[in-house]
């Protein structure tokens, strides 16, 4: 093929520009790669959590119950639209594992003798699942089996109800409905310290006196079917068993951090690409206007031979879209490379027996056609300005810049500062968009930092506020069936135990209006020593003798305010359905909580006052021994360390986190270089005239680069605190836009953040200007000044 | 060798010995100067005539200190150019020489006034650049920006700011190439006026041979050389001139 003199020019004209095709590719690829990696990890999790949830049968409705018959079951099975229901035994026990001295909660799952039963089947991972009757035997989940070193033939102690009982690992499985295996009362997962143990189902309902009954049911529904109808029917068929109310796939709490996890991705996909695109748009517009100011007479000349209008935009539409093309193919290769990278951190984090990364064309399409669209919008007016030059009109040279006098340079300081600066102060009002968009482009970098960052304080402000001023208990003790606060008193005289606190979890329906929510009541004394009552804001609440004292999140979830009256309906005890009046509401991180003193509640419930879990401040030194008498108490569901609980948050965050806050250190790095390097090739490119005039002159080196520095640092300092205020408004956004029913992000930015934001734009902003710097040294004094421009 | 003019004294400022330039782009090679001896003496008016590629620019280039010699030797009071550094040469541009050029090259962004400020801020022993400025007739229009003024008006800002400091060498490469001959002859006007005031050795490269005239020596070039250098006894002042 024969190659035309134009497209020659065009590669020529890209190739001399290299350095700034590059830098706007860049900016380019690394919108185009961050919308990539994103949708395809939603694309994989969701494939992934597609074909898991239909192969292993994950059900669709799950529901618990103290204790029902099994015949309950048929009365289930024959609900319009139920296509499967199985019952099960789960009871949470504490575990011993030789090796690991803290306590370890396992979460106990019969296992139908039958093959695994049909719903939420186990994925083997090795060995088998128990035989029928084998009171010893066990499947551990593979996360669990990895973080204590179990093997086949492994064994570990646990205790079922009040004795200890010798068990032997036969298999290590994972399960569809622990993808997201959270402990009881933990925020995060904790694979050392909670794990899941399947065992026949005999032998659980004999352990736990469920002979011919059962305290769990999960139930697969026909294509079509109702879920709520479903819901409420079986929660009339499970009421008079002590049912707590069943909930929808959708509240499965792994399945829920799952979605939950999806749809953060799917916000993080849209957010940051726009940013990167639409800065790479203002960075091809600018490039652009400039080649083709240069280039005027040349598309004279062009125009006079008799190409047409159409002929000479497409030139330049080409230049843009080869540019635009770099850009995607790069965000491609990055995005692949990220993405699949990305899908085996989430599947680590979240387990999946398998995982299908394999992204379709869709992401990679939506990349080219965004992509490139960013470049065309940002190259569309100047490609008209070239199209629309008169021939004659081309071949002169451009007028010459026009500086007038204007209110500011008559400003008194203005009159006393010397003339390199004056330069620079009226270069960056003489174009205002430009220095703009360079203003900007460096305020984004720094913005897209605090957005960064601001993960990381928020996170350590929650892990404070959570963890250090609301909570100063050392160990929670859990009991299967609440207790009477007297074994709060027992508690106390175990050694080292210092102070105690108990209770109460009151599983309830709250409903104002026409609004119904599914939510425990958490009874606590009203004055809190341990777990303490805390406002976001750091206030430590007093519970009212009567009403209940709700989070902000609960409030806007009922639609109530304070002194309204909410109706509540107790799941437990004697179920009673009683109004109370919201007595306050508070602002808090994690979930919805509802609180009521304890006494209240037991007088709602018509029980003495009893607990359901204990806390206790412990003198450290004697924790060793308290676990080991802990661990012998009966009915005993979990023992939580709250230095354990800390530590794993700490270290999921890291992961998580750190994980993306690096992304955004390289893509801020590179969009400060990417607009900085443009924006001084530029001003290198039209003022070398200028430059050189002065080196002529007797300027130094040093004092010509003073000039192009020195805009860049102007605009910089300009740039700094805009950023830091786009950072703060962006980083308010985007944790409005990330709050959950179970989550919110504290709007948390540290000081130090807003320094190391700058700091490091600062540093990209430079070795951009170090590169131009060198071009300066190589002007060529004599060759510009013969020239007309 | 030379005449006596009235107000140039025999003492040399500045020594060119056998210089001569090698350009070399890609496998062309160009010898702009061959072996060209050259003296500048205190107080004289010099015109450098030849046609383009006579070697004339890239002589005053390197008299200018903008450029250095393949062989050969410069000598500034004394002072050997061409064992100068970048540095070196950069300081003897700044304290020593003034430049006018065929294309004025003011700072767009600075008014006629500011461009003189320009270099009197960093000068030993400046004049004020209003005083610049009147000497050049443009009192009136030194808050002006460039894009505001003439052709000939940018050209006297540019003779301005390079007398502004007081130089010793007034090195003025086609300035009146861009413009009409008025205009032309009003520039020349300045230079002269320069000249006669302040004394400061000027060279002055042109193609124009009407412009020979004003100077009291002229020194016509051809391929690199040298080809004549002769007094000009009868000096014409320059509103004289017309061509």
């Amino acid at each position: 093929m024969v190659r035309r003199a134009l497209d020659r020019k065009l590669w020529r004209d890209l190739w001399r520009m290299r350095g700034q095709v590059l830098a706007i590719a860049l900016i380019m690829a690394s919108g185009i790669g961050v919308l990539i990696t994103g949708l395809t990890n939603v694309e994989a999790l969701e494939e992934t959590a597609r074909a898991y949830y239909e192969r292993y049968r994950f059900a669709d409705i799950f529901a618990q119950v103290k204790r029902a018959p099994k015949r309950i079951a048929a009365q289930i099975a024959d609900l319009p639209g139920v296509q499967t229901v199985e019952t099960r035994v789960v009871r949470n026990a504490v575990l011993e594992i030789a090796g690991f001295e803290e306590p370890v909660v396992g979460r106990l799952v019969s296992v139908p003798a039958n093959g695994g039963g049909l719903l939420n089947r186990l994925a083997m991972r090795a060995g088998r699942l128990p035989h029928a009757r084998a009171a010893n035997e066990v499947v551990v989940s593979e996360p669990f089996a990895e973080a204590h070193d179990l093997r086949i033939e492994s064994r570990l102690r646990a205790i079922l109800n009040g004795t200890w009982r010798e068990l032997t690992v036969v298999g290590i499985a994972l399960s569809p409905e622990y993808v997201y295996a959270i402990g009881p009362g933990a925020l995060m997962p904790d694979d050392q310290r909670f794990g899941v143990l399947w065992m026949d189902e005999e032998t659980l309902q004999a352990a736990f006196d469920l002979e011919g009954a059962f305290n769990d049911v999960s139930i697969a529904l026909l294509r079509g079917a109702d879920v709520e109808a479903t819901i409420e029917a079986v929660d009339r068929i499970l009421e008079r068993y002590g049912g707590i109310g069943a909930s929808s796939r959708d509240d499965q709490i792994s399945n829920w951090f799952l979605m939950n996890e999806i749809a953060q991705l799917r916000k993080l996909a849209h957010i940051l690409p726009a940013i990167f695109l639409a800065v790479a748009a203002f960075l091809t517009n600018m490039v652009l206007a400039r080649l083709i100011a240069l280039e005027r007479s040349e598309i004279g000349l062009l125009k006079a031979f008799g190409y047409g209008r159409r002929e000479i935009a497409w030139h330049y539409t080409k230049f843009v879209v080869v540019i635009g093309v770099i850009g995607v193919l790069l965000g491609w290769i990055a995005g692949y490379i990220l993405g699949k990278h990305n899908t085996q951190l989430y599947a680590q984090f979240f387990h999946f027996p398998f995982l299908l990364y394999r992204p379709g064309p869709m992401p990679f399409v939506l990349g080219l056609v965004i992509g490139v669209g960013a470049a065309l919008a940002g190259a569309w007016r100047s490609v008209r300005n070239a199209a629309n030059l008169a021939p004659a009109q081309a071949m002169l040279p451009p007028a010459p810049p026009m500086f007038r006098r204007t209110r500011l340079s008559e400003v008194r300081w203005l009159a006393n500062i010397e003339q390199l600066t004056r330069i620079i102060l009226r270069q960056v009002g003489r174009w205002p968009m430009r220095s703009f968009t360079t203003c900007a482009g460096i305020a984004m970098s720094v913005a897209v930092l605090i957005v960064a960052l601001q993960w990381i304080d928020a996170t350590d402000h929650m892990v404070n506020v959570y963890f250090q001023q609301a909570q100063s208990q050392d160990v929670s003790v859990s009991f299967i069936e609440p207790r009477s606060t007297e074994v709060a008193r027992d508690l106390s005289r175990l050694p080292g135990v210092m102070v105690v606190e108990p209770m109460l979890f009151a599983p309830a329906k709250l409903r104002f209006g026409a609004r119904e929510e599914r939510e425990s009541l958490q009874g606590l004394p009203a004055e809190q020593q341990l777990y303490r009552v805390f406002d976001a804001s750091g206030r430590a609440l007093r519970l009212a003798d009567e009403g209940v004292m709700i989070s902000s999140m609960l409030a806007d979830l009922l639609g109530v305010q304070r002194g309204d009256r909410i109706t509540v309906e107790l799941l437990t005890g004697r179920r009673d359905t009683f109004t109370v009046p919201v007595s306050g509401i508070f602002e808090t991180y994690l979930g919805s909580p509802a609180y009521i003193e304890l006494g209240a509640l037991a007088r709602r419930l018509k029980e003495r006052p009893t607990a359901s879990t204990v806390h206790l401040r412990v003198d450290p030194l004697q924790l060793p021994t308290l676990l080991r008498k802990l661990t012998e108490l009966p009915r005993l569901s979990s023992i939580t360390l709250k230095s354990a609980a800390i530590v794993t948050f700490n270290e999921t965050m890291a992961q998580t986190i750190m994980i993306f806050v690096s992304f955004f250190i390289v893509f801020s790095g590179a969009l400060a270089f990417g607009v900085t390097y443009n924006a001084a090739r530029i001003a290198l490119s039209e003022r070398g005239r200028e430059l050189a005039t002065l080196r002529v002159l007797g300027f130094t080196r040093a004092e010509i680069s003073y000039l192009l520095v020195g805009e860049i640092a102007l605009l910089a300092l300009l740039a700094l605190p805009l950023g830091c205020l786009v950072g703060h408004v962006l980083a308010r956004l985007i944790v409005a836009a990330f709050k959950t029913e179970l989550f919110r992000v504290p709007f948390v930015i540290e000081p130090s953040t807003y320094a190391w934001a700058m700091i490091s734009a600062l540093l990209a902003t430079a070795g951009s200007v170090i590169l131009v710097r060198r071009r300066l040294d190589r002007l060529d004094l004599i060759g510009v000044l013969k020239t007309r421009e | 060798m030379s005449v006596a003019a009235p107000s140039a004294t025999d003492r040399p400022i500045l020594e060119g010995r056998a210089l001569s330039k090698i350009y070399r782009t890609g496998e062309v090679e160009v010898q702009a100067l061959r072996g060209v001896d050259i003296e500048l003496r205190a107080g004289e008016l010099i015109v450098l005539l030849g046609a383009s590629g006579s070697g004339k620019s890239t002589l005053l280039n390197i008299l200018g200190g903008l450029d250095t010699p393949t062989s050969g030797t410069v000598h500034f009071k004394g002072l050997d150019l061409s064992a100068l550094d970048d540095a070196g040469l950069t300081r003897y541009r700044r304290d020593h020489v003034g430049f006018v050029f065929q294309f004025y090259n003011l700072i767009p962004s600075l008014t006629a006034v500011e461009n003189v400020q320009l270099v009197t801020e960093v000068a030993a022993q400046p004049m004020r650049p209003e005083e610049a400025l009147e000497l050049v007739g443009l009192g009136h229009r030194m808050h002006h920006f460039p894009a505001q003024l003439s052709g000939g008006e940018q050209q006297r800002v540019a003779i301005a700011r390079a007398i502004a400091k007081r130089p010793d060498l007034l090195l003025c490469d086609e300035p009146t190439g861009a413009l009409d001959s008025p205009t032309g002859v009003l520039v020349l006007e300045a230079i002269e006026r320069i000249h006669d005031e302040l004394g400061t050795t000027t060279a002055l490269i042109t193609h124009n041979s009407v412009i020979a005239d004003m100077a009291h020596r002229v020194l016509v070039m051809r391929d690199g050389a040298i080809h004549e250098d002769r007094p000009n006894p009868t000096r014409r002042r320059a509103r004289e001139l017309s061509w």
